[in-house]
């Protein structure tokens, strides 16, 4: 899907991408690099993380991998303070950790554990991965910041209350941080991915083996994206093409919202 | 602002931009131009599309001006099936042509002949036009659609009530379109521009002295945006990064509506 053709509007720029194991962060981090950018690859699973950037490197591209937990405010001060110490400013960064509770219960049967847990990945760590950023962009005159929300921020599914009320909060994350930070010159925006093929709805679809042909049956373009078609989205919101573009939220669900 | 390196995505597609005689219109073609697109430039004023089309060809692409109003629906199955006699195909169309009254009106102090006109033009104008390119792109086995909505389809302003009426229309108009045409792998997306330096929008200037200093406060990024910025989210749409992305309207407003 990513076409043959990957223009290069990111050379020079250093970037942070966070949840770069695998799935969407992976194929984020693999696209800015492809467009020039030095990529900081960061992850709760080191391994994962090491394996993109080798992945990167492998293909010409410039990776450094990090272990990050976005639950720790002090990692990620530690981080965002390594990579200006190390490669001089932070130009973009793509705050995609996230997490699914791995089952899908209604409000009722979630546990209190549950909840804070998806809160502090998805919609805390956002806050937290921000609030690292912003200040050393603002120092170097500027930046894009990228997060990922998800098409279930803007429409309630069964089993998925708390992960979508997660990333309605994203949304809204976005839009403030946008406001906030305009006059900085740093613009905020998030992406929704529809369904996104992904180790997370892998294991998803292994569980219960109705689920993707219900999931492809739901989405009008009739099939399940590729990570790929989520980092090209995340380029274009980091490049220039979108200069005038912040506290937007682009949907990427091939109809499903429509 | 349209940034120094531009990406070639488009090769080999046909594009037909309306309204492109000037402004959003005409930077659009420009830049589908610049990114290999074959850009057949309409307008109502066939001396403006004139105008871009020569602009286009100076720059080494490749461009045709054609006489259309939009509000005809005869002109424009005729345009369409000029197009695909000429160039075989109809790979992407920009719906842009649009029109404003001209004054700022409340809902009670608008006539029915300015009612009429505006609708005809903004909305029933993007559906005649999409009514035309569908069943063609569809024998092209797909194609990309974006319509020209606005920041104002989201959030009413005085004097502004049949303008964002009728572009709020476009956006679920983009909506309908995405869900019924997805089967053929046709993508339908609106792009929503807020304030943009455009003809329309210099002459609302040189009427009023504190209208621009007026808008630049009202905007978070603090200024108003060049067409080039609009272009470069077209291209995004047309081209194959946004491969999953249909039904979408994209906020272009330098934060506006955060």
């Amino acid at each position: 899907m990513a076409g043959a053709a990957v223009p290069t509007r990111l050379v020079g720029k250093i970037a942070l991408v966070t949840g770069a194991a695998q799935g969407i962060g992976r194929a984020s981090a693999q696209r800015l690099a492809a467009e020039g950018a030095v990529v900081v690859v960061a992850d709760a699973n080191a391994e994962g993380a090491e394996e993109t950037a080798k992945l990167i490197r492998d293909a010409g591209g410039s990776a450094k991998a990090r272990p990050v937990d976005v639950t720790s405010a002090d990692q990620l001060e530690q981080l965002v303070r390594e990579i200006v110490a190390e490669f001089g400013r932070l130009d973009v960064a793509h705050n995609n950790a996230g997490i699914d509770i791995g089952r899908h219960p209604t409000l009722v049967d979630t546990t209190e554990d549950e909840w804070d847990r998806i809160m502090s990945v998805n919609l805390k760590g956002i806050w937290l991965s921000m609030r690292a950023e912003i200040p050393s962009m603002t120092k170097g005159g500027g930046g894009a910041i990228v997060n990922t929300a998800s098409a279930g921020a803007f429409k309630a599914g069964p089993g998925f209350s708390a992960y979508g009320t997660t990333k309605a909060g994203v949304v809204m994350l976005t839009r403030a941080a946008a406001l906030e930070n305009s006059g900085a010159n740093i613009r905020v925006n998030a992406i929704a991915p529809g369904m996104v093929r992904t180790p997370m709805l892998e294991s998803a679809f292994s569980d219960s083996p109705q689920l993707e042909q219900m999931l492809v049956q739901m989405t009008p373009m009739a099939r399940i994206s590729d990570a790929s078609e989520m980092a090209s989205i995340v380029a274009f919101l980091a490049s220039d093409d979108a200069s005038f573009v912040t506290g937007a939220t682009i949907v990427a669900d091939g109809g499903s919202l429509a | 602002m349209s940034g120094a390196a531009v990406s070639a995505r488009l090769a080999g597609k046909v594009a037909l931009v309306t309204g492109a005689g000037s402004g959003i219109g005409r930077s659009s073609a420009q830049r589908l131009a610049a990114e290999g697109a074959t850009v057949v430039v309409s307008d109502l004023d066939l001396d403006g599309a004139g105008a871009t089309a020569g602009l286009i060809e100076q720059a080494d692409g490749t461009a045709k001006a054609v006489a259309l109003d939009v509000a005809s629906g005869d002109q424009l199955e005729r345009v369409v099936a000029e197009i695909v006699a000429e160039f075989g195909r109809l790979d992407i169309a920009h719906n842009n042509a649009g029109i404003d009254l001209g004054a700022y009106a409340s809902l009670v102090d608008t006539t029915e002949e300015q009612w009429e006109r505006v609708m005809s033009v903004n909305l029933k104008g993007v559906w005649l036009s999409m009514r035309a390119e569908i069943p063609a792109m569809t024998k092209g086995g797909g194609g990309s659609i974006i319509n020209t909505a606005s920041a104002g389809g989201f959030k009413a302003g005085p004097g502004r009530g049949v303008y964002n009426t009728s572009k709020a229309g476009v956006v679920m108009l983009t909506r309908a379109a995405a869900l019924e045409s997805a089967a053929a792998n046709i993508r339908v997306n609106a792009v929503s521009p807020g304030m943009v330096r455009t003809p329309a929008l210099e002459r609302a200037f040189a009427q009023n002295e504190q209208l621009e200093q007026r808008l630049m406060q009202m905007t978070p990024m603090g200024r108003i945006s060049d067409p080039s910025e609009i272009g470069s989210v077209v291209a995004f749409l047309a081209s194959d990064d946004a491969s999953f992305v249909t039904g979408a309207s994209i906020g272009i407003d330098g934060g506006g509506l955060a």
